[in-house]
């Protein structure tokens, strides 16, 4: 497999989020508690962790998932750059944040439609009507995802007769053709073969000058691969954050350097 | 030889072990006999009681003093109006109902109370309902003994179906497509509209066609609104040559329906008129089997298309 260098890991950029003080509950039980952590603007970020750390709790605040089931509360703010707004906020729509900020599932969960207008849905809530234009950017989206050679000619099929590996970039490019701020990715190639695996892979590496993305990973050697930083979490609580280089080269912490190799998680 | 004496003894055991195989399978075939034969049987007798009496002129004939010319007509034609009017009403209520209980509705105790009266409605007797709409519709609303009041009636008898079935076929969707709508930032109705009602229509439809297929053989809540059953006149057609080309007058008329034809014929003490009993059951026998082979062509075909 081959291995894609973040090249601009180490050059400051500009905050596109900063989580403050972030708990999270379900129904009495804390899932997250006191998160601080910044997300830098156009570069990725992997969340790491044993199985019920918290990372896709975590990573489901970001597009207010969370508030589709009942007795579930936030605590503390999640702002956006650069307007300054607290996503958490209860007066800040839940809608308004996931037209900003679209997300990858863990399965590949394509429409029972068509290619295109499974690319094309997003744009359509928006109000997107006119033939052409979508015509223009579901191709984009498409080529995006790597994605357009392999069915630019039969976009009237039944996304379920794709591939795994084609379906999960299918929603990778339906995510995109909204031009979202934030890209999240839950564990998206964990219901998948090494082959698509690393055809996501690479795909993130594509898109990652592009849109800020925040991605979970149960794959340590994915973490090190594809992202900029690294969030290393257990037990709802993030343990320790830098730059991916320093947390898998010299973790500060002890408990991060178990983890990371393989003592244990 | 202790291993040949094992063997022989292994087979010994298994040989006594198959012989209550072989019981089972046989109380069973006898069980299943039991239901097909009996079914086999009144189809049958009806069959051969009724087919010699299925001409054309049965269908197009209004009933009579004469057993040999009388038909169906007005019983087959208000069995039609009166389910246009059954699904009408139950669909769209049913559906809508199915779909708030399922998407909209807080899980809290009142919904579970709902939830539970809605499974408990499809259990309560059908005479009931009669009483319910011979006090509400008819005398209460005026509605009097028509096509209205009997397809409203029948409405309420399926609607809990029609709820219950709805919210099935909603539950089969996926939460995963349900997110995937959501985190494109779609609203409630949008993923109602957009995914969850076109996902669910196969499971949907069959569930209506379930609920209309025992809709049209019911009879006791039809009497106790009191349909006539004897009806030698048609409503007023629906469909008018002239402007608005709508009719809505039918709606009013009194009517009698096909198992209150049977009813009333199977009461008369004349031979020939059991004759024609036969052949209005075999009608109706065939119009609910057709019903419910729709149903299930739908289920099997239509669902084929979307595997989660």
């Amino acid at each position: 497999m081959q291995i894609f260098k973040p090249a601009n890991a180490a050059s400051p950029t500009a905050q596109k989020a900063a989580v403050n003080k972030l708990n999270f509950y379900y129904g009495g039980y804390q899932a997250l508690k006191n998160i601080n952590m910044v997300v830098h603007e156009k570069q990725v970020t992997a969340l790491i962790g044993p199985s019920g750390c918290g990372k896709s709790t975590f990573l489901r605040c970001f597009n207010r998932m969370h508030d589709l089931y009942p007795h579930n509360h936030y605590e503390g703010e999640i702002l956006l750059y650069p307007d300054n707004e607290n996503i958490l906020s209860p007066e800040v729509d839940p809608i308004e944040v996931r037209m900003r900020i679209s997300m990858v599932f863990q399965k590949p969960n394509p429409f029972p439609k068509s290619i295109f207008e499974n690319v094309a849905y997003g744009l359509r809530i928006r109000g997107v009507k006119r033939r052409s234009i979508l015509e223009e950017r579901v191709e984009n989206a498409l080529r995006n995802a790597a994605l357009w050679g392999e069915v630019k000619d039969r976009l009237g099929d039944l996304a379920f007769n794709l591939s795994g590996g084609q379906q999960q970039r299918l929603c990778i490019a339906r995510a995109l053709a909204t031009d979202p701020e934030i890209l999240l990715f839950d564990e998206p190639t964990s219901a998948l073969d090494p082959i698509a695996t690393a055809s996501i892979e690479e795909l993130i590496s594509d898109i990652r000058n592009k849109v800020t993305i925040l991605i979970v990973t149960h794959n340590m050697q994915q973490a090190a691969r594809v992202s900029d930083y690294t969030a290393y979490m257990y037990m709802g609580e993030l343990i320790e954050f830098g730059a991916t280089d320093n947390i898998f080269i010299k973790p500060k912490n002890k408990q991060t350097e178990d983890y990371i190799t393989g003592r244990f998680g | 030889m202790n291993n040949t004496n094992n063997i022989n003894e292994i087979r010994t055991i298994i040989a006594r072990h198959k012989r209550w195989d072989l019981l089972a399978l046989v109380a069973g075939i006898i069980a299943l006999m039991i239901a097909v034969l009996t079914f086999i049987a009144l189809f049958g007798n009806m069959v051969i009681d009724g087919m010699p009496r299925l001409t054309w002129e049965f269908f197009t004939s209004f009933p009579s003093r004469k057993p040999e010319i009388a038909g169906i007509l007005s019983a087959w034609v208000g069995t039609t109006l009166v389910m246009l009017v059954t699904a009408v009403a139950a669909v769209p209520l049913g559906v809508a109902a199915g779909v708030y209980l399922e998407e909209y509705a807080p899980k809290n105790f009142i919904t579970e109370i709902i939830e539970i009266n809605v499974t408990n409605l499809a259990g309560v007797p059908s005479i009931i309902y009669g009483l319910l709409a011979l006090g509400l519709f008819v005398y209460q609303l005026g509605l009097g003994q028509s096509i209205l009041a009997a397809g409203l009636t029948l409405a309420l008898l399926i609607l809990p179906i029609v709820i219950v079935a709805t919210r099935e076929a909603i539950r089969s969707i996926p939460v995963t497509i349900r997110e995937g709508a959501y985190a494109l930032g779609a609203t409630k109705w949008q993923t109602v509209a957009d995914h969850v009602l076109p996902y669910s229509a196969a499971g949907i439809l069959t569930g209506i066609i379930i609920g209309l297929a025992r809709a049209i053989g019911e009879t006791a809540p039809i009497i106790t609104i009191g349909a006539l059953t004897f009806i030698a006149f048609l409503p007023p057609s629906p469909v008018q040559d002239q402007f608005p080309f709508l009719s809505f007058e039918w709606l009013m008329e009194p009517f009698t329906v096909m198992p209150i034809q049977m009813f009333n014929w199977i009461s008369r003490p004349q031979e020939a008129f059991q004759h024609n009993a036969a052949a209005a059951g075999l009608v109706l026998v065939l119009m609910t089997l057709l019903m419910n082979g729709l149903a299930i062509y739908l289920r099997y075909h239509l669902r084929k298309k979307i595997k989660w």
